[in-house]
């Protein structure tokens, strides 16, 4: 048994040892889907952390003796059970499996030993029908270093210990022994470019056009309206560009990961003025919104980014997506909506009403 | 040009010197009169380089005077195109310039029933219609066939004597060329018969694409519509076929190492070699009838006459087999990208009315489109190689009777003028004199040459007189790929910063060494992995393309030979550029994006 597991080498069979969050994400990696690269610490190397260090009878005792009616005596053994866990040491056979998978994504980014990534929890009850609560554990973002990731893997196990975890469970049901925690290491997107895909116009709801929104930095400055992107328009049948707007970009939105926050940057001139997606860029997300709209069989709004850190050819990030809600609940969609002419009406209707006129 | 909203006009673009006297070459109503000036000037002109790209001897002009013509027919008097009228045409400094006729707004309406019951009847019936053309077309071109020029006989026959003839050669040998003329006249009458039907329907299925898919671009459109198997290409195939059978029959040795005479006659003398031979044989009729040129030169080189040319491509086919690379066009990816792209279009409408009209409109556009692509081959290579070769016929029987020195000299002559050169010849041999003709035009000839040579040296204008805020036209559009942008383009000047921009005509992105052939002579310059640049291509260059990486034409829309043709071959071309073959040199680095229409010196 494995105690990582890339995205990519994930098989069908090891989705119930990575948890929820972690086996959608190795869904999505092995569907051709470019999530930003990570792997999973499985759960069972949470089990058998547990039975090295000898915590796993003792913390079913510790939840034994727990009055829930006692606010103050829940707290303190919660806080018992996850200092134990971050105290005890990771067997080495666990560590290295960690480390080793932690080095393949430094080294696939270029940045040794130092790659910034997100450590989150990933528990396996996420899936029972209502039990979401996938939010109440922890995540922690702009982890850097060997060190800091065993560190914050160990916090992530211990994260099923806070104390509204514990009532959460008791609450409803869900028995102390199911519930095991994978752990999601993940790239942080470190956006050198980054914006949405609609894949129709959103103008007249013609779905043989992928429209694209793009500047640099980070997405957020897109999705919030706060600058005006770069925008494309491309035709989804044959991927080529339609229409092109470059706008002026003069600044962006760049991660701060020591202040843990986003800061906000001004672009020269020359950069501003240039397009933030060259042609093969724009065709990669494309590319990307048309699978994911082939996967899920309905219109969708995607969010991306572009890797600084990662090669070209690699580094085109899918960061969320979601179906379209305007167009798609419509049930004509207008451009087709008017009357078709047939035959030879419809003939005549064209020589009479030139297409010149018609062009953009 | 003063400002940048007008083309200068013919009125003031003067021939170059020593073409003094040209006007007189062409017939008076295709060159612009003096007296006319008001008039022609109110008219856009653009320069048809696409169909004419050189200077016309006298009697090859006849080519645009019976194609425009007839076009002009079929639009206004048979089928009476509701917006359209034919296309007002003219000659000038040698160059071909065309003028569209719209028709006034008032009288659209009560053309449009018309147009619906002569039209209608004509797609409703196209197959059967079709299958008659072909009939005609054929019968046409058999009668062609018949017809033999022969030098006068030096008495006339006993028989015609004894069946009471009461008639001479000469009357036969007037009576042969009016009939050539006249048969000539018909190949372009039945030229354009489905020609504008089929670009109609073609036009009412992109203009749907159009509106149903705003922005969608016109590559995606005709890749829909066309064929998938044309017989345009049979030639070039037949040529693919011998280079296999030089293979399978292991006579590589003998082909490849003799020049096209040698090894005929060397094939002879084995079985292998028979085999072969009777192969090219049977290839050679009708595909044979297949031009280098465009069909509308009297210098227009047809296979059949220059046996070296399918031969030399036969030669390199066969060199590539040798290497084991494959020769065939990739027509079954071809196809499968075809259906794959209508599919997802199709998908993208929301149902019901709209797929079935879209059905319908790409129903009978991929019915009629195939005329469009293969009445190439039966009128301008087949009909139109007959048609050459017979004038060549009785231009060498006046040769031999001393009228002139070249085969090529009796075509500075106007048509109505040979039935004169005919006349002196008929008349001395009467008579029992010497011809005039002999001592009189020889100096004639020269005086032309000079003109055509002088006329030869200047490049044409692209276009004259005040353009059309839009250009609406449908077949301008269509078919000379000239568009408001365009025209904005000629009058902005050539490009200055290494990019040209043109038609997206076959998609894919190449980068490679420029050739630069401006006419048929300089293709066999071509080198393997090339980028043809080139004024304008014919379809009958087709086999070169299984050579080079890409195309790029000064002028031609989607539908152009070139864009076609590259279509078929899966290669990069991007077409209308305006001034590719003068800003573009030979030996230069060059990026062509076939899906983007730009072409980039490196």
């Amino acid at each position: 048994m494995k105690y990582s597991l890339s995205f990519l080498e994930c098989k069908e069979d090891d989705f119930f040892l990575l948890g929820g969050k972690g086996a959608s994400l190795a869904r999505m990696s092995v569907a051709g889907l470019p999530v930003p690269p990570g792997f999973c610490v499985t759960t069972q190397a949470y089990v058998d952390f547990l039975e090295a260090a000898s915590l796993r009878e003792q913390i079913q005792d510790w939840l034994k003796n727990i009055d829930f009616d006692n606010i103050n005596q829940l707290d303190a053994v919660a806080a018992e059970i996850r200092a134990a866990i971050v105290n005890a040491s990771i067997p080495t056979a666990i560590e290295q499996g960690i480390l080793a998978a932690y080095q393949e994504l430094c080294t696939l980014a270029q940045i040794p030993d130092a790659l910034p990534v997100a450590v989150r929890s990933s528990a396996t009850a996420e899936d029972l029908p209502d039990a979401s609560f996938a939010g109440q554990q922890d995540t922690y973002l702009w982890t850097v270093g060997p060190e800091a990731v065993l560190d914050k893997v160990k916090r992530c196990w211990a994260s099923l210990f806070t104390s509204r975890a514990i009532v959460y469970r008791r609450d409803h049901n869900i028995s102390e022994a199911e519930v095991l925690m994978c752990v999601v290491v993940q790239k942080m997107v470190n956006a050198r470019a980054a914006g949405v895909a609609m894949t129709l116009n959103p103008l007249n709801g013609d779905r043989s056009k992928i429209v694209v929104d793009s500047a640099w930095g980070l997405g957020e400055a897109v999705v919030s309206g706060e600058i005006t992107p770069d925008h494309f328009m491309v035709d989804k049948v044959i991927l080529t560009p339609v229409t092109t707007r470059i706008q002026h970009k003069p600044y962006e939105l760049i991660p701060d990961p020591a202040n843990r926050r986003v800061v906000r940057q001004e672009i020269n001139d020359e950069r501003a003025d240039a397009p933030s997606l060259n042609a093969e860029e724009l065709e990669a997300v494309c590319k990307m919104a048309k699978n994911i709209e082939k996967l899920y069989g309905c219109p969708q709004d995607v969010e991306w980014a572009v890797d600084a850190d990662l090669p070209n050819g690699q580094n085109l990030m899918l960061l969320q997506s979601r179906p379209e809600t305007v167009w798609s609940q419509k049930k004509e969609a207008p451009t087709a909506a008017k009357t078709f002419q047939f035959g030879m009406e419809g003939l005549v209707n064209t020589l009479l009403n030139p297409i010149a006129s018609k062009k953009q | 040009m003063s400002d940048a909203t007008r083309f200068s006009s013919p009125y003031e673009t003067p021939a170059p010197t020593g073409a003094e006297g040209w006007k007189e070459l062409y017939p008076y109503f295709l060159v612009f009169q003096d007296n006319l000036r008001d008039r022609e000037e109110d008219k856009f002109f653009f320069c048809d380089s696409q169909h004419w790209p050189n200077v016309f001897k006298p009697f090859d002009a006849m080519t645009v005077e019976f194609a425009v013509k007839c076009l002009g027919q079929y639009n206004t008097r048979q089928y009476l195109i509701p917006p359209a009228n034919g296309i007002d045409f003219k000659i000038h400094n040698g160059y071909c310039y065309m003028s569209p006729v719209g028709v006034a707004p008032e009288l659209i309406a009560d053309r449009v029933p018309q147009f619906m019951e002569r039209a209608g009847y004509y797609f409703m019936n196209w197959n059967t219609l079709l299958e008659n053309w072909h009939q005609k077309v054929k019968a046409n071109i058999d009668e062609m066939e018949a017809v033999h020029f022969e030098a006068l006989p030096e008495v006339i026959p006993m028989d015609w004597v004894t069946s009471g003839k009461g008639l001479d050669p000469t009357f036969y040998l007037i009576k042969d060329y009016n009939k050539m003329i006249e048969l000539c006249y018909k190949a372009w009458q039945y030229h354009f018969e489905f020609l504008n039907l089929g670009y109609a329907a073609y036009l009412d299925f992109f203009g749907f694409c159009k509106q149903t898919f705003p922005g969608i671009p016109d590559l995606s459109i005709a890749k829909m519509v066309q064929g998938v198997d044309v017989d345009l290409f049979r030639p070039d195939d037949e040529l693919k076929k011998l280079a296999h059978l030089t293979v399978e029959l292991g006579l590589g040795e003998i082909i490849l190492n003799h020049n096209v005479e040698a090894a005929l006659a060397e094939l002879e003398q084995s079985d292998a070699g028979k085999k072969w031979l009777e192969a090219w044989e049977a290839a050679k009729y009708p595909w044979f009838n297949f031009t280098s040129g465009n069909g509308f030169y009297s210098t227009d080189k047809y296979w059949i006459e220059y046996l070296d040319i399918p031969f030399g491509y036969i030669q390199d086919y066969a060199r590539r087999l040798l290497k084991g690379e494959n020769i065939e066009r990739p027509t079954e990816a071809i196809a499968a990208e075809r259906e794959r792209i209508t599919g997802e279009y199709r998908d993208s409408l929301p149902g019901g009315e709209a797929q079935e009209a879209f059905d319908g409109k790409l129903g009978l556009a991929r019915v009629v489109f195939p005329y469009v692509e293969n009445h190439n081959f039966y009128i301008e290579h087949w009909s139109m190689g007959v048609f050459w070769r017979k004038m060549r016929e009785l231009s060498d029987v006046l040769k031999e009777a001393g009228f002139w020195k070249e085969t090529g000299d009796m075509f500075y002559f106007r048509r109505e003028e040979i039935l004169q050169i005919l006349f002196d010849y008929s008349n001395a041999w009467a008579v029992g004199v010497p011809a005039i003709g002999p001592d009189y035009l020889p100096n004639e000839i020269a005086r032309r040459k000079k003109i055509i040579d002088a006329l030869s040296t200047v490049a044409p204008k692209p276009a004259f007189n005040q353009p059309p805020d839009v250009v609406t036209e449908p077949f301008t559009i269509m078919l000379w790929g000239i568009t408001t942008e365009s025209v904005q383009g000629w009058l902005g000047g050539s490009s200055t910063d290494g990019k040209l921009t043109g038609m997206a005509a076959s998609p894919g992105l190449v980068e490679g060494i420029a050739r630069v052939v401006r006419s048929v002579d300089e293709l066999a310059s071509l080198q393997e992995g090339e980028i043809l640049v080139t004024p304008v291509t014919a379809p009958s260059w087709a086999p070169v393309f299984g050579k080079i990486k890409g195309t790029v034409t000064d002028i031609g829309g989607m539908m152009s030979h070139a864009a076609i043709v590259c279509r078929e071959y899966g290669l990069p071309a991007v077409t209308g550029t305006g001034s590719a073959s003068t800003t573009i040199q030979t030996g230069m680095r060059i990026r062509v994006n076939g899906s983007t229409g730009e072409v980039e010196i490196l």
